[in-house]
């Protein structure tokens, strides 16, 4: 999970991801305690065994100082609304805040029984592949044709990758533009073929739009890493397989392709998160105040049944059922794929 | 198999930097053949525009009887051993190998046995399995031959593949190359700069100055008969002397010292001594001033000047030596250049005479 979670994280996300952490705090006993104390003291006087590593600290918790801010800001942000999720998820709260009576497993149930669950937990699922997917392939595409031409010049690069610093809403927003009822330029493209498109009120219509904008945002990210990748496959290994292979699809399926396996598997893992949780801005835009049935993935349902539903109970226990999902699904990926992933 | 020739080959590279000009070589089926010459002389140019990595800019490239001006890389029956290996990273050795010839639809069983002829010739039965990162630098230079012996091409092309090795295996790999090749009848063009590994393995050697060819021969030839002050400088080791001198009546005069007859005009020319021509003697010859001494084990080379030029002397013996040694050359051995274009004066230049000793 260290890799998948990037440095874009963002609110909705912490909420989820944080649950295998929760069941690490400590048992604090006396015994560990006086134990701990102890060897802390012992440490603190020791002299260091070896001098070149010695730190360049007076004391040894001056370091620890500047890593607190760190410390604090995962706890606030992450262990303690986590224990949050956890705990509310057994209890159903009042709607007008006067108290909460405990369920247990209820929430669960509701939420897995529920159709509406189900249906939102499909479409995720799906969004997630075909998101992924397209913007992985377009990616590649892209950064394939784009190494032919620029072999190492900088500039394009960063005209190329500038579309990213554009952050989700404002993709939204934009992608809301294109896609606009009235005066969007893609409902009129739609319309040459023949199809009114609705975005906002008709559900397949709203999935397209989400999932153009979507991967539209995502396609520099992965464009860059892949530039990066093809860029450092060595040009002898290159041009060996040139002298080995006539056909360049050949060329590249085994022995550009293998090469950029472990870049295609970093960027698996963000994808996969990014369609899961760094959407919801862009979902939040296309669908919001919409009253129709519109399409949308379950983190963005946990935060409409939460703070639009006032239901915390089932919105949290929700988020949990999510964070277990999210961390099985990470567990596999590094199980069974990053096995097959040749690091140079 | 088949020969190689190349006629008037040039390269031009964007910004109009011309790394090869005229470059006319016409090689015999199973000749090896060394491409030598300083750094940036365009030696990689030449052989990567035989492979097709770069396109030809003027001239014409034949292997066997096809021009190959314009075919893929891959359609040329070529195969080349780079200088950092270039192997595949992520296959093993075998499929190293093997990679080649299944593109070209060669059935398993061809496959496999010529991956295990490779393998065995070059003693790599024991790594076929492993990936690349798992080989020393000499057993990588080995897969990378075994990758060009099993497609069993036209011709090798070798960039200085051994140039990453040290200097012990250098050697031997160098000898391994040439059994090979000789067993193989392969016809190989092969880059170095080093001028010890161009003597020791070529057929014929190509001498490359500035993107031009400076002399086509055999070692021997080029080492006692090099073509330009350019050759001279170049192959041999230590390297010749170059010394400014004057024909002045018949005679070739260094700092006021005949050394030796020539009919020729009067005027500067330039000498050229090989180190290892030159002998100490007892009495005449030319005076050097000894500058320093570098001691070798099986020979010394005595630095000095005559008159205020630098001479270098290859010597066996192990006396002590005076601030002054008297050393002389057997007229056989001179060597004269035009001053001006550093082309070789014919020895028909040089009167046969009594040695100037
Ligand atoms: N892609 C290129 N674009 C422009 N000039 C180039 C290019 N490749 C090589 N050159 C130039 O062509 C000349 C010959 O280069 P080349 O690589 O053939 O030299 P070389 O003889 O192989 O040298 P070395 O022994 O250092 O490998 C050099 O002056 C080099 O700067
Ligand atoms: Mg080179």
């Amino acid at each position: 999970m260290t890799r998948g979670s990037g440095p874009r994280a963002r609110a909705p996300r912490c909420n989820q991801n944080s649950g295998t952490q929760v069941t690490d705090t400590p048992m604090t006993t006396l015994e560990t305690e006086r134990t701990l104390l102890a060897r802390l003291r012992a440490w603190y006087s020791a002299e260091d065994a070896n001098p070149t590593k010695r730190v360049q600290f007076d004391r040894p918790l001056t370091p620890w100082l500047f890593v607190l801010p760190q410390l604090a800001v995962v706890a606030i942000f992450f262990y303690w609304p986590s224990v949050q999720a956890v705990t509310s998820s057994f209890y159903i709260e009042d709607p007008f805040g006067f108290g909460s009576t405990f369920v247990g497993m209820e929430n669960y149930g509701d939420a897995v029984t529920s159709s509406q669950y189900r249906d939102t937990a499909l479409f995720t699922a799906f969004f997630c592949v075909v998101v992924t997917a397209l913007s992985l392939g377009l990616g590649l595409l892209l950064a394939v044709k784009a190494d032919k031409v620029i072999r190492g010049t900088e500039t394009y690069k960063t005209l190329l990758i500038s579309v990213y610093a554009i952050a989700p809403p404002v993709a939204g927003l934009m992608g809301m533009m294109f896609f606009d009822m009235h005066m969007g330029p893609i409902k009129d493209l739609f319309a040459l073929f023949g199809h009114d498109l609705r975005v906002g009120i008709d559900y397949w219509d709203t999935a397209i739009a989400l999932i153009t904008i979507s991967v539209w945002k995502q396609i520099p990210y992965n464009f860059i890493f892949f530039l990066s990748g093809l860029q450092s496959v060595p040009v002898p290994v290159r041009e060996a397989a040139l002298i080995d292979a006539r056909s360049g699809w050949r060329r590249f399926r085994d022995v550009i392709l293998p090469l950029l396996a472990p870049t295609a598997f970093f960027l698996l893992i963000i994808n996969i998160t990014y369609t899961m949780f760094d959407t919801f801005p862009i979902i939040d835009v296309i669908v919001k105040d919409k009253p129709a049935n519109n399409p949308m993935t379950l983190v963005y349902k946990v935060y409409l049944d939460g703070f639009k539903g006032n239901d915390i109970g089932g919105s949290s226990a929700q988020s949990v059922i999510l964070m277990v999902v999210v961390a099985a699904l990470t567990v596999l990926q590094f199980r069974f794929l990053e096995r097959r992933v040749h690091y140079g | 198999m088949a020969g190689l020739s190349l006629q008037g080959v040039g390269k031009t590279y964007s910004g109009n930097v011309d790394a090869v000009t005229g470059v006319e070589i016409e090689i015999a089926d199973g000749e090896f053949i060394v491409l030598v010459g300083p750094s940036g002389c365009g030696k990689s140019t030449l052989l990567r525009m035989v492979a097709g990595l770069e396109t030809v800019t003027r001239g014409e490239i034949r292997i066997g009887d096809r021009v190959v001006n314009r075919l893929d890389p891959a359609d040329r029956d070529i195969a080349m051993v780079f200088q950092n290996y270039a192997l595949y990273p992520h296959m093993s050795v075998r499929d190293n190998m093997a990679y080649g010839l299944k593109n070209r639809g060669e059935s398993r069983a061809v496959i496999d046995e010529r991956v295990a002829e490779a393998a065995r010739m070059l003693e790599l039965g024991p790594y076929l399995d492993r990936k690349p990162r798992a080989l020393s630098g000499g057993q990588r230079q080995r897969v990378a031959m075994g990758r060009a012996i099993v497609r069993q091409p036209a011709a090798f092309l070798f960039d200085e593949p051994l140039s990453n090795l040290d200097a012990k295996l250098r050697v031997s790999m160098r000898g391994e190359i040439r059994r090979l090749q000789r067993r193989l009848g392969t016809t190989s063009l092969y880059v170095t700069h080093d001028q010890l590994e161009a003597m020791t393995l070529a057929d014929r050697l190509v001498v490359l100055n500035g993107g031009r060819v400076e002399q086509i021969g055999a070692p021997l030839e080029v080492y006692r008969s090099p073509a330009s002050t350019f050759v001279a400088g170049f192959i041999g080791s230590p390297a010749m002397n170059l010394l400014d001198a004057r024909v002045e009546g018949g005679r070739v005069v260094l700092e006021d010292q005949a050394i030796g007859g020539a009919e020729l005009p009067e005027g500067p020319v330039t000498l050229g001594l090989r180190p290892e021509d030159l002998r100490l003697v007892q009495a005449g010859g030319l005076a050097l001033r000894l500058d320093y001494v570098e001691e070798l084990g099986a020979q010394r080379i005595l630095h000095g000047f005559v008159g205020g030029q630098p001479l270098s002397v290859a010597e066996a013996g192990a006396a002590p030596l005076s601030d002054v040694v008297r050393v002389a050359v057997r007229e056989d051995r001179l060597h004269l250049f035009e001053t001006r274009s550093g082309h070789r004066i014919e020895r028909a230049g040089l009167a046969a005479m009594e040695p100037a000793e």
